[in-house]
């Protein structure tokens, strides 16, 4: 059930150590942080992105740790990839139709 | 059956302990409206949810009658136009969402899935009931609606109609509709870790009947699909209360963006109606040719590519919507390639029937018809995701014909097909064959004459949703008309009956139809933990030299 | 853990009857709870698509309005939901070994921590009120009540509103599962060999704040001065 070689328990339940815990925490606080102080720099277009990346990697963190995925079965691990992917597909092809509003049509 | 003893045993059941007496079946096991209302028994869940199905069917079925009847003559002289609204809405509301999105999974999946994978019950009995007493909510909202005034919106509940100036229950509906989302959520979820964790020993993925790959695949599309529709809802029922200004255009909203939402779980729910219809005629198909479905891997990833797919194509809807032409361009596409699965479902079908051993009992005349008319409605479906034939034929009857032709000619004639298979199974009895084959007939007939004359009139050009035309167009209506009730009496029929057979019906065996499937491998009806021992399986998929002969046969 | 006083008694769960060993019965109830995250992301997700086509349509009226939003409240709240995160895994940790005092301790941490995100919040929501950024009927925004900055501003709020209340409204119901985990810790029900109830609250406890992690930049960092 476990994919890395931490012990199992007694119960084939992977028992993660508060130390970890807490590394994870200040890795969180430190991205939000880092999130505050990258908002108030001018990367132009560039703002959205990298905001929206520091966000992935907490929520990756807190995924992986937290909610104690990585030491999950394959089917879980596929779970939030595939939330994800079908809101990808909501956004992109929504995309389509509001970009291509911009776009001239040739008569 | 009632002593002493068996209430105690009754007592038994209700606790989930093991069955003390294995002659005791689901229905007889215990007595009284409690141990039917508050049961865990998936098996008896199944009968709730039919029970409710069925009377949102004939509630849809009442309206859709009133339409019919207006449509007998050009004029609108049967109702008041804003009336003609309501009977529409709410013919849509209904069948789509308390009778299409439910009735497969909810009945036949609910009774069948434990049984064909060989559990005890669901993995969540309790959700399960939770799941049934949503429905039951959600549909009260929507009578008290109907009951109190109705909505004229359509079934798609467009802004800024629904969101400004329509003076109906919106909200109401609205809130009916949230709620049965969460019901399908909660029975998609249920049959997921279900298939995942509870199969038998033995039973790997490619020894499983279609049906239940069906149902995997039609609980991912409810799983990633319907809350999409929740929210949705939610956010029509802020805009029209505290007008936040999501869809209005004045403030810089969007109308178009809500149909983008709306359709973006709406066309998957199409899909969520065809993929257990699917997995029914599947089923059908191969029982009554005694032999293994024609390519058994590719019809299971058809129903993973339908479900798939059919995420990607809801912009299909939205051709004249003001939707950008290069999106309209994409949604084309996508749509061309959805058809695909659905193909080579057809084509795996029609392989099954060749040199195989065809019988012609009921469930097989309703899959047979099935397949003829999933074509046609299937292939329509295409024409109308041609945008230049769609900018022609849009709000036309003939998308009510393509769409009725899926629904109805497709998913109903697999319900109506699936019911009559399985009803040895799940009450005990047979049904009379004569007479089923006699509404089967009655059903195909009535069917082709109330929709088929609306392919014509669409590309003629009557609009949808009107409620008087052109005098030119009489004589196709009073042929839908004369269709619908022929169609209605071929309806009654099985409901007749099916409630006769319960009582005064043949004793069914365990194996009526010398099928496949775990199901047929304990009695008829089952006992409430299903299995008297979980069975080892160690035989492929439709095996047929592994069961017995049909007893039933012909009339 | 020899400790009687701290340690749960929890021994072997009982095994509803439709499931084989008490490993299918977890691993079932942990697959549930994760397909119905995968719904949930769904669900905020119809939002964040609302969110992207107007801040697409409309960026410069959506950085003016952010811009109303007081990104130190913000902060300080993504910190309290992320320590609350902190606590929520140490209470799993807590019924994973049996530890009954870590596990309250966590518990009531986490709710304190949640209580405290919820007043932040109010505070905010009464601030907008107060200052006629309500989207509804006698929205304000910059002195103006109508025009079309006023309207784009509107559909921010409209957002803000929504999308943080739907959050807020989560929160209340992981608020009553809480509790609920915290009655059953104070009686020692929950163990090595039965913890399935307290993972799964971690679960979606987490989840409600990864929604946040991602609400807290798009809202009150679309482009701060």
């Amino acid at each position: 059930m476990s994919s890395d070689h931490s012990p199992l328990d007694d119960h084939g339940q992977h028992v993660a150590s508060p130390k970890l815990y807490v590394a994870i925490f200040a890795a969180l606080l430190l991205g939000t942080a880092l999130t505050v102080v990258a908002a108030y720099q001018d990367f132009g277009h560039l703002n959205l992105p990298i905001a929206m990346l520091i966000a992935c990697a907490k929520a990756t963190l807190v995924v992986l740790f937290f909610m104690h995925v990585k030491y999950s079965t394959p089917l879980v691990k596929l779970m939030m990839p595939t939330a994800i992917v079908f809101l990808a597909v909501l956004l992109s092809l929504l995309a389509c139709d509001y970009l291509g509003r911009m776009m001239p049509v040739t008569p | 059956m009632s002593t002493i003893a068996s209430d105690s045993v009754a007592a038994a059941h209700e606790l989930d302990h093991e069955p003390l007496d294995e002659s005791l079946d689901y229905i007889n096991a215990s007595y009284g409206m409690r141990s039917w209302l508050l049961t865990l028994d998936h098996k008896r869940i199944a009968i709730l949810y039919l029970c409710s199905v069925t009377f949102a069917f004939l509630l849809g079925a009442v309206f859709a009658a009133m339409v019919r009847i207006e449509l007998l003559t050009p004029a609108g002289d049967f109702m008041q136009a804003e009336t003609y609204n309501k009977v529409f809405t709410m013919h849509g509301v209904m069948m789509v969402f308390f009778f299409l999105i439910p009735a497969i999974p909810a009945v036949l999946g609910n009774f069948l899935v434990p049984l064909m994978i060989g559990a005890k019950d669901l993995a969540f009995p309790r959700l399960n009931l939770a799941s049934w007493y949503l429905y039951n909510l959600g549909i009260a909202f929507t009578l008290y609606a109907i009951a109190t005034g109705g909505i004229d919106t359509g079934w798609t509940f467009y802004v800024p109609y629904s969101t400004q100036w329509s003076t109906s229950n919106v909200i109401p509906v609205g809130l009916g509709v949230f709620i049965i989302g969460f019901s399908s959520i909660l029975t998609g979820l249920n049959f997921l870790v279900t298939i995942h964790r509870m199969r038998a020993p033995g039973l790997t993925w490619f020894r499983l009947p279609l049906f239940i790959w069906a149902m995997y695949a039609t609980s991912l599309v409810i799983m990633l699909g319907t809350p999409v529709i929740a929210i949705t809802v939610v956010l029509l029922a802020l805009e029209r209360i505290f007008h936040m200004g999501f869809f209005d255009a004045s403030l810089g909203g969007d109308p178009v963006l809500f149909q983008h939402l709306f359709w973006f779980y709406s066309h998957p729910a199409v899909y969520i109606m065809i993929l257990p219809a699917m997995g029914v005629v599947s089923e059908l198909i191969s029982t009554f040719s005694r032999k293994r479905i024609f390519g058994y891997e590719f019809v299971a990833f058809a129903s993973l590519a339908i479900a798939l797919i059919g995420f990607l194509v809801w912009g299909h809807h939205l051709f004249v919507s003001g939707q950008s032409v290069y999106a309209g361009l994409i949604f084309s596409a996508l749509t061309m390639l959805v058809a695909v699965p659905s193909a080579v479902k057809v084509f795996n079908w029609m392989a099954t029937l060749y040199e195989g051993s065809v019988s012609l009992e009921t469930p097989m005349l309703y899959a047979l018809g099935f397949i003829g008319l999933f074509v046609i409605g299937g292939l329509t479906g295409v024409f109308l995701g041609t945008l230049g034939l769609d900018v022609h034929v849009t709000d036309t009857y003939f998308v009510v014909a393509h769409f009725h032709y899926v629904m109805v000619g497709g998913t109903i004639m697999a319900y109506m097909g699936g019911l009559h298979f399985w009803w040895p199974k799940i009450s005990g009895k047979l049904y009379p064959e004569f007479w089923g084959k006699i509404s089967a007939a009655l059903i195909f007939i009535g069917f082709n004459l109330t929709f088929f004359p609306q392919f014509v009139l669409g590309y003629l050009g009557m609009p949808r949703r009107y409620w008087s035309y052109p005098p030119e167009f009489q004589v196709l209506n009073v042929l839908s008309s004369a269709g619908a009730s022929i169609l209605g009496i071929g309806y009654l029929l099985p409901l007749i009956y099916f409630i006769w057979s319960m009582r005064y019906g043949k004793d069914a065996t365990e194996n009526p139809f010398g099928a496949t499937g775990l199901e047929w491998r304990t009695s008829s009806p089952p006992p409430t933990e299903n299995f008297a021992v979980t069975p080892t399986v160690t035989w492929e998929a439709y095996d047929y030299s592994s069961v017995p002969m049909p007893e039933v046969s012909g009339g | 853990m020899a400790d009687s006083a701290s340690t749960s008694h929890g021994g072997a769960p009982p095994v509803a009857h439709q499931f084989a060993t008490a490993r299918q019965q977890r691993e079932a109830a942990n697959l549930g709870m994760w397909f119905f995250l995968v719904q949930e992301v769904l669900f905020f997700g119809g939002l964040f698509t609302v969110y992207a086509v107007y801040r697409f349509r409309f960026p410069e009226a959506w950085a003016e309005a952010s811009r109303e939003l007081d990104v130190k409240l913000g902060a300080i709240n993504t910190a309290v939901l992320i320590t609350s995160s902190l606590t929520m895994a140490m209470a799993v940790h807590g019924a994973q070994l049996g530890k009954r005092s870590q596990q309250m301790v966590s518990l009531l941490l986490t709710l304190a921590l949640g209580a405290t995100f919820l007043g932040i919040k109010a505070i905010e929501y009464h601030h907008k009120w107060v200052e006629h950024l309500m989207p509804a009927p006698g929205f304000q925004f910059h002195g103006a009540s109508s025009g079309p900055e006023v309207g784009h501003a509107r559909l921010f709020f409209a957002c803000y509103f929504v999308m943080t209340g739907m959050h807020a409204l989560h929160m209340v119901i992981g608020f009553g599962l809480l509790l609920w985990l915290l009655k059953n810790a104070a009686a020692g029900v929950y163990s090595g060999a039965y913890n399935t109830p307290v993972e799964n609250v971690g679960l979606y406890w987490h989840f409600v704040d990864i929604v946040w992690i991602f609400l807290f930049p798009l809202l009150y960092l679309v482009h701060p001065r």
